[in-house]
């Protein structure tokens, strides 16, 4: 091994699916030969070049890559400070980067001579994409969210109800997302012979953490190529929201061996992490194991887990994909949080200044890039994931926006 | 020693002719002191070993009942510490019978490998068995506890094939635990072929004792499994009692434990292969 790739932080996980300590397969005996099994395909998949042309098509074709690169100059002159770029994966069919993951695991059902699909999803994002795979397919598709989220997140619902999905509220535990990830898993457990698990962020047993990262990683490469184009560099900076951390590991992955991009992935702090409301993993919580991978978890002193909380249902999960951990423990990723009311403020500034109504999730990304954006120098580069669109968000949104007397 | 108290309990079923009883009681449910009393008393009811649940907030491989079972313990305020107190007066009232703790990983990661060993070994606990730790994870656990003569319970299902048995019971020690579906607890049950099929198939590999659990409830279901399996587990059954015996304060009727033991008493008429 040439010292080069030695030292790459982009080797990760080892055989066993551990990024340092986190990561793993932490899973009941009956998933465990269905786990090696999709491991295997997906290793298989990687070097077959039929797999990658079918990617390619409809990554261009259906989904609508490469995903923009656009130079948000009004919100630049407003901050006044370095030049912010936005990789417009809110443009993805769906309205988010959901789709990139889906595909990728629902053309390896495929191949696995799966045909029905398991999807969970908190606020919707990732259930509709699934759904929309499926109908692309012709694949049989079971969605489990929790019900309070069912509620609250009524049109994307529908619009997995038209894509012909099958929606399971989940009333087990507290009904939120972590809920409908139990629900799904015990599911599979039942339906292991024929069901495969498209799981929706880089979290979960290995292989799921470093799949759903490759998947996603089109995210980082187009963007360094796009701003290479536009700029002829490299950024200084990159920043994504952070949930389970799909959007933001698709961005980080092909930035990771450049040592002059500084990496900022932002959790949500709900009302702050002082007061215990908040999503924050990695600022507020610590390792643990749940869901099939050892990761930075929020639980009480007796390792039962607690919910997290977020305005955005999205970042509303209280562990964190184990590369952030690791990227976290060895200081390449700084991870930094935005509170409600801040990504609030920048979901409208963002909708007024560029005309991009931002999902809540990034808009936690610009909160925290307000932060700094202003004290580095003009000629300097900011690239962020605008990894999806608010119209989701706007019967949460606008009643409080309406409220403050934002609107 | 723990792998001693096991194997005797197995042998003595044997000599008698019938199928050893396991029940699962998920710790602190609803209560401590409901919960101790049911503990302390399945043995005289016929339980020839005992599965106390630790309890875990995101059981994932537990139906409605034992989720439920779980979340009231938690809600009770069971502690690991409180689970291994109980644990010890088991062991000081029954010398004899084999308990094992059964569970997810992350409370004992929590409390500390080797302080939950040492603990669980003072406390006079025989074995464990841990949901989410297949034979990969073995350097978490596994390989301590049974350095320290606890026995590692494994879970073999009906997706265990030839290629992957091996690998199950190849750090097995005690005995090993046949999950008869592909489900989660409390859900469906087994054919009595699909169980003789899988025990012939699970003692081509290993000759630890081979217990069958998952969907058991009747005593005509222990009997149908406990022909071909050297034991029998039933849990959720046992734990349905005390939810159909909360009241709406969610305290448990006082003669919830007398029920639960008419139920194993009747468990145990099943258990016989005369």
């Amino acid at each position: 091994m040439n010292e080069q790739l030695a030292n790459s932080l982009r080797n990760q996980p080892d055989e066993h699916g551990k990024f340092g300590i986190h990561g793993g397969r932490f899973v009941a005996e009956t998933l465990m030969p269905l786990i090696l099994q999709v491991e295997a395909a997906w290793k298989e998949s990687k070097t077959d070049p039929e797999f990658a042309a079918e990617m390619e098509y409809y990554r261009k074709h259906y989904i609508g890559r490469p995903s923009p690169l656009f130079f948000a100059k009004r919100l630049t002159e407003y901050f006044g400070g370095a030049k912010l770029y936005m990789k417009r994966d809110e443009l993805n069919h769906t309205g988010a980067h959901k789709i990139n993951n889906v595909l990728g695991q629902a053309l390896l059902a495929k191949r696995m001579g799966k045909t029905k699909i398991i999807a969970e999803t908190g606020a919707g994002q990732h259930g509709v994409a699934s759904a929309t795979a499926c109908a692309l397919f012709g694949m049989e598709c079971e969605v489990f969210m929790g019900a309070e989220d069912v509620e609250r997140q009524k049109p994307n619902v529908d619009r997995m109800r038209l894509l012909g999905a099958k929606v399971h509220p989940v009333t087990s535990g507290t009904g939120t997302l972590k809920d409908a990830m139990n629900e799904a898993l015990r599911y599979w457990v039942t339906n292991a012979e024929t069901h495969f698990y498209i799981i929706g962020t880089a979290a979960g047993p290995h292989p799921y953490p470093a799949m759903v990262r490759d998947f996603q990683s089109v995210i980082g490469i187009e963007a360094k190529a796009q701003l290479h184009e536009a700029e002829g560099r490299l950024p200084d900076a990159i920043v994504a929201c952070i949930g389970g951390g799909s959007n933001a590991l698709g961005l980080f992955h092909p930035f990771l061996d450049d040592k002059d991009v500084a990496i900022y992935g932002v959790e949500a702090a709900g009302h702050g992490i002082e007061t215990g409301e908040h999503a924050a993993s990695l600022n507020g919580g610590r390792p643990g194991i749940l869901h099939g991978n050892r990761t930075y978890l929020l639980q009480d002193d007796e390792g039962q887990i607690k919910d997290a909380y977020s305005i955005s249902a999205g970042l509303d999960y209280p562990g964190i994909g184990p590369e952030h951990s690791w990227l976290h423990e060895i200081g390449r990723v700084n991870y930094v949080s935005a509170m409600d009311q801040e990504a609030l403020e920048y979901f409208a500034l963002c909708s007024r200044l560029e005309g991009i109504i931002p999902a809540l999730e990034p808009a936690h990304a610009i909160a925290f890039i307000a932060t700094m954006i202003g004290d580095m120098d003009k000629d300097q580069i900011v690239v962020m994931n605008m990894c999806g669109r608010g119209d989701k968000d706007l019967g949460a949104v606008l009643p409080i926006l309406e409220k403050q007397g934002k609107l | 020693m723990a792998l001693d108290r096991i194997e005797t309990c197995f042998a003595t079923c044997k000599a008698e002719q019938r199928a050893a009883l396991g029940i699962f009681i998920s710790a602190g449910d609803p209560d401590q002191a409901t919960s101790t009393e049911l503990l302390l008393g399945l043995p005289e009811a016929g339980a020839d070993f005992v599965e106390l649940g630790m309890p875990f907030s995101d059981p994932m491989a537990d139906g409605p009942v034992i989720q439920a079972a779980s979340l009231r313990a938690i809600k009770a305020g069971i502690t690991l510490d409180k689970v291994l107190d109980m644990a010890s007066q088991f062991r000081a009232k029954h010398p004899h019978v084999p308990l094992i703790l059964m569970g997810y990983f992350n409370p004992i990661y929590i409390y500390g490998v080797d302080r939950f060993l040492d603990a669980a070994t003072d406390a006079g606990v025989d074995g464990l068995i841990m949901v989410d730790l297949p034979p990969e994870e073995d350097t978490e656990l596994c390989v301590s506890a049974t350095n320290k003569g606890m026995a590692f319970i494994r879970l073999i299902t009906p997706t265990t094939d030839d290629k992957r048995m091996p690998v199950v019971v190849k750090n097995a020690s005690g005995f090993v635990y046949y999950v008869s579906i592909t489900g989660i607890t409390g859900s469906g049950r087994a054919s009595a072929d699909s169980i003789a099929n899988a025990m012939t198939h699970i003692r081509g590999f290993t000759g630890l004792p081979a217990v069958v659990g998952f969907g058991i409830k009747h005593p005509d279901h222990v009997r149908e499994a406990g022909q071909h399996a050297d034991g029998v587990v039933v849990g959720s059954a046992v734990v349905s009692i005390i939810a159909d015996n909360l009241g709406d304060d969610g305290i448990a009727a006082p003669d919830t434990a007398e029920k639960a033991f008419a139920l194993v008493r009747d468990l145990r008429t099943g258990t016989s292969r005369l």
